[in-house]
């Protein structure tokens, strides 16, 4: 993890009500008061990050920088961003709620599926031809300026009701 | 109950929940409701001394990353607004009366604890076991530890073919190496390194497009090391020309399946499956009619399977008798046909058809400041990510009926204060989160000595004999 994540984190668990922070789906609107606090730290090294920006469920656009390494994932929980139930599994391809969907170029620039990743992808709520899912997309800075869209809800699939998938 | 509510008064008249469960469903509704307003205070009521319900007791030894959701329901725990008690039995020890008395809402989301019968002659002769109760030995529930399975018979017939009926058939066939590593109870573990089963036949009604499994638990089949697929190719009749026609997901899940059952596999794949031990396969347009004993009684025999055939295509085909029959040897059946919710307190409406809590977007009929949550509300199908938004739904819920009024939550409610008397005039002693984290410490050190993520405790008396140290 960067230096700066790290210092970031210690910091913002002073903040925090509870008395124990992991590396679970973040809490973000509770820490509206904390935002401000974080996202005015100057990282050590700006040149080399890369922005993304996110559409939530309500259709605002939250514009973050990142580090390159970083998945979607990583980056939604340390920007404290605030999508409901968004990383269930924490990242271990056990789960489709960290569903994304990009345009076709974006899409086309984010490399090849991995069966494990189709398998969890292939059961996200409102699949489409340019979904993925968030924790297996590791920012580089040929991605510089990404939209990523969350959709509207984080149902698995999974959900039969007469018994069958 | 004989008390007056202005004895207790909370000064405040911050909004007070109480949610009867303390799986995914409970979890996840606590967590919607905390987020949301900065007043509302939560109390999670658990008969078990542990919390996590499913996510502890239903979810496979060797699936532990879908565990992690119990690092978001550990914040929510301790979370200053959220209190956990454990050991408290609602429905016998308080009831749900006397926890709307104390609370503006209850909300119900103990799940579904039951399961479904197949309806058979034999279904009660030893070595035919649910599902759920396979499960629940093999994890650890404490109502199952009896159960003690016999797996000395060489065929074994699951009944269902969803993810259920797959995590079974791979722990009744995963190399010992490979749960030893698991959270796998020890009990358990030693009656595999003693099993005899060798084949798997995972039997379903209806035909290969309507496996209600998905596809990541049939590719662990697929993969699972020492075994070798055995399936029926004329099943897949009609297959190939309907893929072109299937929505993504169910084409990928259709082509692995009829990969597996009928491609000539290349000369490493060949060379794996001559050395195979076991094998597994699905059987297709089979429905269980009787389970036969054997000579002396004691156990299960064999089992008879009525043919079918489909009527209609996709989700809907129905299963159609044709009259021929066929028997299996086998000395293990384990149906794995469906969970199911019962009532635990008959002040709350029930409905017996559907084994449900009657609701509308969690707000349950006929019943003010009740609510309900997970598969008591929707039925017992899903997974965890499932669980979540249904979960979220029903908070939503409860948060509009604050907001318009039609929750009041203008006169303050003692909430815990006065079921913790409640429960102690009773003799009933609950069990604190940090009671809980003293029996989660105890099973991670002792599973550490073995190279296991944890190895649970087995009784009720053992965990709240933990609890109380």
């Amino acid at each position: 993890m960067a230096l700066v994540t790290a210092m970031r984190r210690l910091a913002q668990v002073s903040l925090r009500e509870f008395s124990r922070r992991s590396t679970a789906v973040s809490w973000g609107a509770f820490h509206t008061a904390e935002r401000s606090f974080t996202t005015g730290a100057q990282p050590l090294r700006s040149d080399n990050k890369v922005t993304v920006h996110f559409i939530n469920r309500d259709g605002e656009k939250i514009t973050v920088k990142a580090l390159p390494g970083d998945s979607l994932l990583d980056v939604v929980i340390n920007e404290d961003l605030d999508f409901d139930g968004f990383g269930a599994c924490e990242g271990t391809l056990a789960c489709s709620t960290c569903h994304l969907i990009f345009d076709e170029e974006m899409y086309k620039k984010l490399g090849p599926v991995t069966d494990e990743e189709m398998d969890m992808l292939d059961l996200a709520y409102g699949l489409t031809e340019t979904s993925r899912l968030g924790c297996q997309i590791c920012l580089t800075k040929s991605l510089e300026g990404m939209v990523a869209r969350v959709p509207e809800s984080v149902a698995d699939i999974r959900q039969t009701k007469d018994g069958s998938a | 109950i004989g008390w007056s509510g202005k004895a207790f008064l909370s000064t405040s008249c911050c909004p007070k929940v109480c949610i009867v469960g303390s799986g995914p469903a409970g979890f996840y509704t606590a967590q919607h409701l905390i987020k949301a307003r900065q007043d509302v205070e939560v109390d999670i009521y658990e008969r078990l001394p542990v919390p996590f319900g499913l996510v502890r007791f239903g979810v496979a030894p060797d699936h532990p990353e879908v565990k992690n959701v119990i690092n978001t329901f550990t914040q929510t725990a301790k979370h200053s607004r959220c209190s956990f008690y454990g050991n408290v039995n609602v429905g016998k020890d308080v009831t749900v009366g006397e926890l709307q008395q104390a609370y503006h809402a209850v909300v119900l989301s103990y799940g579904a604890e039951g399961n479904r019968r197949v309806g058979v002659p034999g279904e009660d002769l030893r070595g035919v076991y649910s599902a759920k109760d396979f499960v629940g030995w093999y994890n650890g529930l404490p109502s199952c530890r009896e159960l003690s399975p016999d797996l000395s018979c060489e065929t074994a017939v699951i009944l269902g073919q969803g993810n259920v009926a797959l995590d079974v058939a791979r722990i009744l066939l995963s190399p010992l190496d490979t749960l030893k590593k698991t959270d796998i109870t020890q009990p358990a573990l030693e009656a595999l390194a003693e099993s005899q089963v060798r084949k798997v036949l995972i039997v379903g009604r209806r035909g290969p497009m309507q496996v209600a499994c998905t596809i990541k638990e049939l590719r662990e089949m697929v993969n699972l090391p020492g075994t070798r697929p055995e399936m029926v190719a004329a099943d897949f009749e009609g297959v190939p020309e309907a893929l072109k026609d299937l929505p993504r997901p169910r084409k990928r899940l259709t082509e692995l399946l009829m990969k597996t059952a009928m491609e000539v596999p290349g000369d490493k794949e060949l060379e794996r499956r001559k050395n195979a031990t076991k094998i597994w396969g699905f059987r297709f347009y089979r429905s269980p009619t009787e389970i036969f004993a054997d000579p002396s009684h004691s156990r299960t025999a064999g089992i008879r399977l009525a043919v079918n055939r489909l009527e209609g295509s996709g989700e809907r085909a129905q299963a159609v008798l044709t009259g021929e029959v066929e028997d299996v040897s086998c000395g293990l059946v384990i149906s794995s046909i469906g969970y199911k919710s019962l009532p635990i307190d008959p002040s709350v409406p029930f409905d017996s058809r559907r084994a449900i809590v009657p609701n509308s977007v969690g707000r349950v009929h006929q019943a003010a400041g009740l609510y309900c949550s997970g598969w008591l509300k929707t039925g017992p199908t899903g997974v965890i990510a499932t669980t979540m938004n249904n979960s979220f739904d029903t908070a939503r819920s409860l948060l509009e009926d604050v907001d318009s009024g039609t929750l009041d939550i203008s006169t303050g409610k003692p909430g815990s204060q006065i079921v913790s008397m409640l429960l102690e005039e009773r003799g009933v002693k609950p069990v604190t989160f940090s009671d809980w984290e003293k029996i989660d410490s105890l099973e991670m050190r002792k599973g550490e000595v073995c190279g296991k993520p944890r190895e649970k405790l087995l009784t009720v008396e053992e965990m709240l004999k933990v609890a109380r140290t």
